[in-house]
C-alpha cells in the first residue's frame, strides 16, 4: 500500500485554510492535496485541528479564509443545492458512527437514497443497493436491527455502508478506529482497504492511530499547531530525525 | 456592582436569545414553503406528538374537570346558584383553563421531548450526518416537528376540554343528580362562537410555540450530553413563559374583536 498513486490529478485540494474560535487559532494556513485513488492520512494530536479541517471540508463549518476545492468546485462559493449535490460525491464516516438512532439499519441506509437516487440516476432498486452496501461490510444479517442493538464495531461498519451507499468517489474518515478494540480496529482497517481496492475511491483519513496510518496510508501529513508540519510516506516519516515527528510516531 | 453587571449581562443574553428564536421562526416559515416536502415524516411526528399524548391529556383533563367542579360546588350552593355550574365550568374550561393547562402539559411532554431528541442528535453528530448526506436537516427535523405540534395541539386541547367537561358532568351527576343530557344542554347553551374561536386560534399559537422553542433549544444544543439535559429543561422553561405571554396577547386581542 505504501506507494504514491500514479495519477497526479488532485480530486480534493485545500489551500491556506484558516479557522479561529475567538483567540484560539486552530488552523493557521493548512494545505492539502488528495489525488485520485489515494489514501491520505492526516495525523495530529488531539486539539490540533484535524476535525475542524474535515468539517470545513464538507461545509459543516465555515472557514475564516482559504480555498477548498472538491472536483474543481470551490465549496466556499457554492449555493446550498449545488453543495448538497457535491456532497453526494463524498462519503463521511463519523467518529461516533452517527447512526440515526430512531431508524433501523435499513432505514439508515435508505435515508441518503430517498433524496438522491433519482438525481444520481441510480437504476438498481433501493433494496438491492441497501443489501449490496451491507454485504460490502459483512452485515447483511443486521438489516432490521436498531442501532442500539449493535456493538461499537458493527455500528462503525453500518456507518461505513451508509457512507458508501451513494457510491461516492471520495471517502472521509474521522478517527475510524477510535474507541474500538485492536481486533475490531484491524477489521475496520481491512474493510477500508477492501473498499478502496473495489471501488477505487480516494480516501482522506483523520486519525492519531499510528497503526492505522501505517497499514492504510499512501501518504501522511502531520498537522501540528494548525499547519502542515511534516509530509511523506510512513517509511519516510518514521525515519525522520525531527523531534516532534519522532515523538509522535514513538507513541 | 458585580450583581448588577451579572443581571445586565443575563438580560442581554435573554433578549439575544429571543432575537435568535425569532430568526429561527423566520427560517421555519421560509423552509415550509420550499420543496422538498417531508409529508411522511410530518405524519410520523403527528402520530408521535399527538396520538402519544392523548392518554396524558385525557387523564389531566378528566381530573381538572372533576376537581374544578368539586371545588366550585360549595360556593355556588351557598348562593343557590348550582344551576350555573355547567355554564361556569364550560366557559372557564373552553376559554382559558383547558387550553392553558393542556398546553403546559404538552410543553412538558412534547417540548422537552423534542429538545432532548434533537439535542442528542446534535451532540452525537446525527444532524451533521444528515447534512453531509445532502439532506436538509432543518426541513426534515425542525419543519416537520413544529408543523406537527402546531396541528396537533388544537386537537389535543379540544379533546382535553371534552374530557374535562365529562369529568365535571360526572360530579354533577353523582353529587347533584343532574343528568348528562341536561348538563351538556346547559354547556352548549352557555358556549358561543366568541368562546370557541379565540380559544381554538390561540391553541395553534401554543402548539407553534411548543414546537419552535423545543426545536430551537435542541437544534443548537451545545456542551455535550450535559447540554442535552439543559436543552430539554430550558425548552420547558422558555415555552411555559411564552405560553403565558401568548395567552395574555390572545385575551387582549379577543377583547378587541369580541365582547368578553
Amino acid at each position: 500500500m505504501n506507494k504514491y498513486p500514479s495519477n497526479n490529478k488532485p480530486i480534493l485540494e485545500i489551500k491556506n485554510l484558516k479557522k479561529s474560535f475567538g483567540n484560539n487559532h486552530v488552523l493557521k494556513g493548512f494545505n492539502l492535496k488528495l489525488f485520485e485513488g489515494e489514501n491520505l492520512v492526516v495525523m495530529g494530536k488531539s486539539g490540533s485541528g484535524k476535525s475542524v479541517m474535515i468539517k470545513c471540508l464538507v461545509g459543516l463549518m465555515e472557514a475564516d479564509s482559504g480555498v477548498i476545492r472538491i472536483k474543481e468546485n470551490d465549496i466556499t462559493v457554492l449555493g446550498q443545492a449545488e453543495l448538497d449535490l457535491l456532497r453526494t460525491e463524498i462519503g463521511f464516516l463519523f467518529q461516533g458512527s452517527a447512526l440515526y438512532d430512531s431508524m433501523t439499519v435499513r432505514e439508515n441506509l435508505e435515508f441518503p437514497l430517498r433524496r438522491h437516487k433519482k438525481k444520481l440516476k441510480m437504476e438498481e432498486d433501493t433494496d438491492t443497493l441497501v443489501v449490496e452496501a451491507l454485504d460490502n461490510v459483512g452485515l447483511k444479517e443486521a438489516i432490521d436491527l436498531m442501532p442500539v442493538e449493535l456493538s461499537g464495531g458493527m455500528k462503525r461498519r453500518v456507518a461505513l455502508a451508509r457512507a458508501l451507499i451513494l457510491k461516492p468517489t471520495i471517502i472521509l474518515y474521522d478517527e475510524p478506529t477510535t474507541g474500538l478494540d485492536p481486533i475490531t480496529a484491524k477489521e475496520i482497517i481491512q474493510l477500508m482497504r477492501g473498499i478502496q481496492e473495489k471501488y477505487g475511491t480516494s480516501s482522506l483519513i483523520i486519525t492519531h492511530d499510528v497503526d492505522c496510518a501505517r497499514v492504510i496510508s499512501n501518504r501522511i501529513i502531520l498537522l501540528v499547531d494548525g499547519i502542515n508540519y511534516a509530509e511523506g510516506s510512513y517509511e519516510e516519516l518514521i525515519r525522520s530525525e525531527d523531534v516532534n515527528v519522532k515523538a509522535f510516531f514513538k507513541q | 456592582m458585580a450583581t448588577s453587571l451579572n443581571l445586565i449581562s443575563r438580560t442581554i443574553t435573554f433578549f439575544e436569545e429571543i432575537g435568535d428564536i425569532t430568526l429561527f421562526a423566520i427560517r421555519y416559515f421560509r423552509a415550509i414553503l420550499m420543496p422538498p416536502f417531508e409529508f411522511k415524516e410530518l405524519l410520523r411526528q403527528c402520530y408521535i406528538l399527538g396520538y402519544r399524548s392523548i392518554l396524558l391529556v385525557g387523564v389531566t383533563g378528566f381530573i381538572l374537570g372533576l376537581v374544578f367542579t368539586l371545588q366550585s360546588r360549595p360556593t355556588l350552593m351557598e348562593f343557590g346558584a348550582e344551576s350555573w355550574m355547567p355554564s361556569m365550568v364550560s366557559i372557564s374550561i373552553v376559554r382559558e383553563i383547558g387550553p392553558v393547562i393542556t398546553a403546559l402539559i404538552c410543553a412538558g411532554k412534547i417540548g422537552s421531548g423534542i429538545g432532548a431528541e434533537l439535542g442528542s442528535m446534535r451532540v452525537t453528530e446525527q444532524i451533521d450526518a444528515m447534512e453531509v448526506s445532502g439532506t436538509n436537516p432543518f426541513k426534515y427535523l425542525v419543519v416537520t416537528r413544529i408543523t406537527a405540534a402546531t396541528l396537533m395541539l388544537p386537537l389535543l386541547i379540544v379533546f382535553g376540554d371534552a374530557i374535562a367537561l365529562f369529568g365535571s358532568a360526572l360530579v354533577e351527576n353523582l353529587k347533584g343528580g343532574v343528568s348528562f343530557t341536561l348538563y351538556f344542554n346547559k354547556v352548549f347553551e352557555a358556549l358561543s362562537f366568541s368562546d370557541v374561536i379565540p380559544a381554538t386560534i390561540k391553541s395553534f399559537f401554543f402548539g407553534f410555540a411548543i414546537g419552535l422553542v423545543g426545536c430551537y433549544k435542541g437544534y443548537y444544543c451545545k456542551k455535550g450530553t450535559a447540554g442535552v439535559g439543559e436543552a430539554s429543561n430550558m425548552a420547558v422553561v422558555y415555552t411555559s413563559m411564552l405560553l403565558f405571554v401568548i395567552d395574555f396577547i390572545a385575551v387582549f386581542v379577543t377583547d378587541i374583536f369580541f365582547e368578553v
